[in-house]
């Protein structure tokens, strides 16, 4: 179950990781590399253009334990939304 | 957590492509990932010019087989359409354009995620490749190491 566009974007001051740009596999690599540094609980964005990231980026968060929150497209850059949960 | 295992058998550059960007996200999701590096696969580890002089002695036939395999990874030929090395010239110019990682880029990625990487000696001496010409922090091992890691991995791949 995922949150709707108007869910995702009133979360206050997420964590942004910018993947914009980077093909795979630089998006799960940003959001591995970015995750250490968000509290357990707080939610955290990936900004990415390589479609593939919307597959890929639910797949990285059901391997690691986080929780998926959904996505969205805007002006040409993929929003993704996960919650640290462990 | 999982562990994958590959052997990195070919030395092509789209090949070493696949190992790599699969090693690299199995490591960025939390994987314990080893790569086995025999045959034509040891030409990604070659550094440009060796640390020393070869600790070990080479025939003529060795010396000749190392002197023909690459000194970087950016320098092997594709498995298709390679035309003299203009395939890949032109291959990694429409990576640039659309910002993939280079081979080197991500052997550089996998070494940050501790990746580990095993050289196979059997076939560094049969390529005549010394550990002098290889780059530094790798393990040398053998077939045993192998299987002894791929019976602890979940997926085991032969590229």
């Amino acid at each position: 179950m995922t949150a709707s566009v108007e869910e995702l974007k009133s979360i206050a001051s997420p964590v942004v990781v910018d993947a914009r740009g980077v093909s795979c596999p630089g998006p799960i690599l940003a959001a591995k590399k970015q995750i250490g540094g968000v509290a357990v609980g707080n939610v955290m964005e990936v900004l990415a253009t390589d479609s593939g990231t919307l597959k890929d980026i639910p797949a990285w968060c059901r391997k690691m334990g986080h929780d998926f929150l959904g996505s969205f497209e805007e002006a040409g850059s993929i929003h993704l939304f996960l919650r640290k949960s462990k | 957590m999982a562990k994958k295992t590959i052997i990195v058998f070919s030395g092509e550059y789209d090949r070493l492509m696949a190992a790599f960007i699969i090693a690299n996200g199995a490591a960025a999701m939390d994987d314990d990932v080893t790569m086995f590096f025999t045959f034509w696969g040891l030409s990604a580890l070659r550094r440009t010019t060796p640390s020393g002089p070869p600790s070990k002695q080479k025939s003529g036939l060795q010396t000749a087989f190392s002197a023909m395999l690459p000194k970087s990874t950016e320098k092997a030929g594709l498995s298709k359409f390679n035309f003299g090395g203009a395939g890949r010239f032109m291959m990694k110019k429409v990576m640039k354009a659309e910002n993939v990682m280079t081979v080197a880029e991500l052997l550089a990625t996998a070494r940050e995620q501790g990746i580990k990487l095993i050289a196979c000696t059997m076939s560094m001496d049969v390529l005549g490749i010394s550990k002098e010409e290889l780059i530094d922090d790798i393990e040398y091992a053998g077939v045993a190491t192998y299987l002894g890691e791929a019976d602890e991995a979940n997926v085991n791949l032969f590229i």
